[in-house]
């Protein structure tokens, strides 16, 4: 087999792991914009709060405790615990939900009705505030996230390879837990929308609140619900991308990695997100293993958008979005 | 009446009172955004070294200090914002921190006849200062690290790199394409093989790059990073177990932000430096004792001693070594946005004079002239061991390879002065 071939089936298979960490991310967006019509703007920055919360915990950091320090005149800055990564995991979805707790109560409460855009504005203000939270609470240096996933070229892919083709293929050992955790998600989820009372009232609050609300569905806890899981969503998407790069601010910027996800699967599925990662994931490193050397390489942030526009002009909806006819 | 006895006592006070001048300086910091946690460091060093030498010596020459922090999130219209905002508080010298506000603020501080200093970024060629006439980029440029960077490869294969392949992993930006044409020109003289893979903004994922690394191998990689770019790169590096020996960044790729994210696998890594990368200084001792112990720093005082704090504050005391240097020429201490460019020119920064500064051996001893704006471009080479969870200096400060690097100063500036119809001038 020629070696650019060899080389190609690595890039595309390293693709598809990457589009499992882009969809981990576009999945927090689809379950809000889902349940509520919101497109949460806040949804990279949920991660990386989520990824700073788990990191303080399981480091012991006392929250705000420059702020503290600076208006006490006190010196505090560990509690002196380190706690295992589970319990961090656990603390810190318990502080995604009373977070999902506050954004309802304080701010979309007091927007039910209001247009779409009305909305998507109060994410804005609300990822401005969290990025300044989060700081405040934990600080903005760098943090090194360890909670125990596997890091590195999977040996064993490697020396199979070997075998076969004479060059052994490189699988981050943690893409492959990335797309167990992912493809675990996204049965979960799927499960949950079709089969439980409270997945089918998310789905029914979805399509009409005024409805939803007229047979009894509490519109307050189901908003509650699909922040919390948005928020559980948003700290595995921070776990998984924290441990390659450290917790710092740019984990926020994963969002921009999302949207051409997002147009391509569609802004209201679940499978569409995953479907959506894998093409983009595939579609760029496979452009910029082909392309890139020929025009200067750089090419995987603009091409994902290009492929994302390029379907909208025939499929607006996405590939898994909900064909939406009104009447005028 | 009451009106005229007010203005007598008004007149009066400011009859009394003496005219309390004051050495306005800024800071273009970044606390925020993709790029704040590197700004952060470098702006509390920064800062922390004027309010050292206003708490210790009450200011520069007999002058109180005022610094104008403005905050740019390393973004090239609000750095210039910032610049139009502060400029008429009689600021005498910007350092913008970055390459993109430097291009665009040239002009502007050439027209206003303001100083910049642009310390380890900016246009490398403004070290021909008979074209920049006020911009200053000593004591290196990033072309003097290309060079000294293959000058290390050259020094770790007995002069000989014929045939190696050397890859440039760089930010693709105005700043991480900097080195390029060096690193182009240093091929043809070593016969070595450049590499180019460039990295987007913000560099959170670059799986692409170093799986061609892989099926490359190239014998070293040059790292032009910042920001998140920097751990992701070491990351990925330990992923394909590249020896982390032979893996090279600038020193904006250099700090302990890079290398902790990848824990114990990162030592080794190799980064640039053209000053100490250490805390073992008697300065560290007054800034505790006057800024942190007083609750005077810019910061929570947990940053002192780091790679980018120490930056930061070697930038402050070279800019005000320029202005005693102008109070020294002027002849007083209140001095002007003139000169202070005149203080830049004449900066010598000896042995002798880092030791009283308390900062002896924290970087090597360099001189400006009108001519010569980047000084002598001295650089050395730092290597992180990670058991020890710090930067420690493994080379001696040795100067860039001129004979490369003058005549694409001299292209590049002349291109530059042909644009703004500008002729050589040091008079």
């Amino acid at each position: 087999m020629p070696d650019q071939l060899i080389y190609a089936i690595e890039v595309f298979f390293n693709g598809l792991m990457a589009g499992v960490l882009y969809a981990l991310v576009a999945l927090g967006f689809v379950l809000i914009y889902k349940a509520s019509g919101i497109f949460n703007y806040a949804q990279g920055v949920m991660a990386l709060f989520a990824a700073m919360t788990l990191v303080g915990v399981m480091e012991g950091q006392v929250p705000f405790a420059h702020l503290i320090n600076a208006v006490l005149g006190t010196k505090v800055h560990h509690f002196g615990w380190h706690l295992p990564a589970l319990v961090g995991i656990v603390s810190t979805v318990l502080v995604m939900v009373v977070l999902a707790w506050l954004v309802q109560r304080v701010i979309f409460k007091h927007l039910v009705g209001q247009e779409p855009i009305i909305l998507f504005m109060a994410t804005i203000g609300l990822a401005y505030f969290m990025e300044g939270l989060g700081d405040m609470m934990w600080g903005s240096e760098i943090k090194k996230l360890d909670v125990g996933l596997p890091q590195g070229i999977n040996l064993w892919i490697d020396e199979a390879t070997y075998n076969i083709f004479d060059y052994g293929f490189f699988i981050d050992n943690l893409d492959i837990v990335a797309t167990i955790i992912a493809i675990t998600l996204v049965g979960s989820l799927v499960i949950f929308a079709q089969y439980t009372k409270e997945g089918r009232a998310m789905r029914a609050v979805a399509d009409d609140h005024q409805a939803a609300l007229s047979v009894g569905v509490s519109l307050n806890f189901i908003w509650i619900m699909v922040w919390s899981v948005a928020g559980f969503v948003a700290l595995v998407a921070g776990i998984m991308w924290g441990t390659k790069s450290g917790v710092q601010f740019s984990l926020s910027l994963i969002a921009l990695k999302a949207l051409p996800v997002l147009m391509l699967g569609g802004f209201t599925s679940i499978p569409g997100a995953i479907v959506g990662g894998l093409i983009i994931g595939v579609g760029e490193k496979l452009f910029e293993f082909l392309v890139g050397p020929l025009i200067g390489g750089a090419t995987e942030n603009w091409f994902a958008y290009v492929l994302a526009l390029l379907l909208l002009v025939f499929r607006p909806q996405g590939l898994f979005g909900e064909k939406i006819i009104e009447r005028v | 009446m009451k009106k005229k006895l007010l203005s007598a006592v008004i007149a009066g006070f400011m009859a009394a009172t003496p005219v309390m001048a004051e050495l306005t300086f800024s800071a273009l910091s970044y606390r925020t955004g993709a790029y704040g946690n590197n700004g952060i460091p470098f702006a509390d060093g920064y800062l922390d070294y004027f309010t050292l030498l206003q708490e210790r010596d009450g200011g520069i020459g007999g002058e109180s200090i005022r610094v104008i922090e403005c905050e740019t999130a390393y973004n090239t219209e609000k750095g210039v914002e910032c610049y139009e905002a502060t400029k008429g508080e009689g600021v005498l010298s910007y350092s913008p921190l970055s390459t993109g506000i430097t291009y665009q603020l040239i002009p502007k501080a050439t027209a206003d006849g303001i100083a910049l200093h642009t310390m380890g970024y900016g246009r490398t060629s403004a070290k021909n200062g008979q074209i920049f006439r006020n911009v200053f980029n000593f004591p290196a440029n990033y072309w003097d690290g290309a060079s000294v960077g293959i000058k290390h490869l050259l020094d770790i294969n007995n002069g000989d790199i014929k045939g190696k392949k050397v890859a440039l992993v760089y930010h693709n930006s105005a700043y991480g394409k900097e080195p390029i044409r060096t690193l182009e020109e240093l091929s043809k003289k070593h016969g070595y093989e450049l590499m180019l893979l460039p990295v987007d903004h913000p560099g959170q994922e670059q799986k692409s790059q170093w799986l061609q690394i892989r099926r490359e191998k190239p014998d070293y990689v040059l790292m032009w990073g910042w920001g998140v770019m920097n751990p992701v790169a070491i990351q990925e590096a330990v992923n394909i177990r590249y020896p982390m020996e032979n893996f090279i960044g600038v020193w904006w790729s250099g700090s302990e932000n890079d290398v902790l994210p990848a824990g114990d696998k990162a030592t080794g890594y190799k980064a640039l430096a053209f000053h100490a990368v250490n805390s073992d200084f008697p300065i560290f001792d007054d800034i505790k004792k006057y800024v942190v112990d007083t609750g005077k720093a810019a910061g929570a005082g947990d940053q002192v001693g780091t790679v980018l704090y120490n930056r930061g504050m070697y930038n402050a005391m070279l800019i005000t070594e320029a202005a005693r240097k102008a109070q020294e020429i002027a002849g007083k201490s209140n001095i002007s946005q003139a000169d202070m460019i005149k203080g830049f020119e004449a900066l010598e920064m000896t042995d002798a004079r880092m030791e009283e500064l308390g900062l002896g051996g924290f970087g090597p001893s360099f001189s400006v002239s009108c001519e010569n704006h980047g000084g002598d471009g001295m650089v050395a080479v730092a290597q992180w061991d990670a058991g020890a969870a710090k930067w420690s200096i493994v080379s001696d400060f040795q100067a860039s390879d001129m004979s490369v690097i003058q005549p694409l100063i001299d292209e590049d500036s002349g291109a530059f002065a042909a644009e703004n119809n500008l002729s050589p001038n040091c008079s």
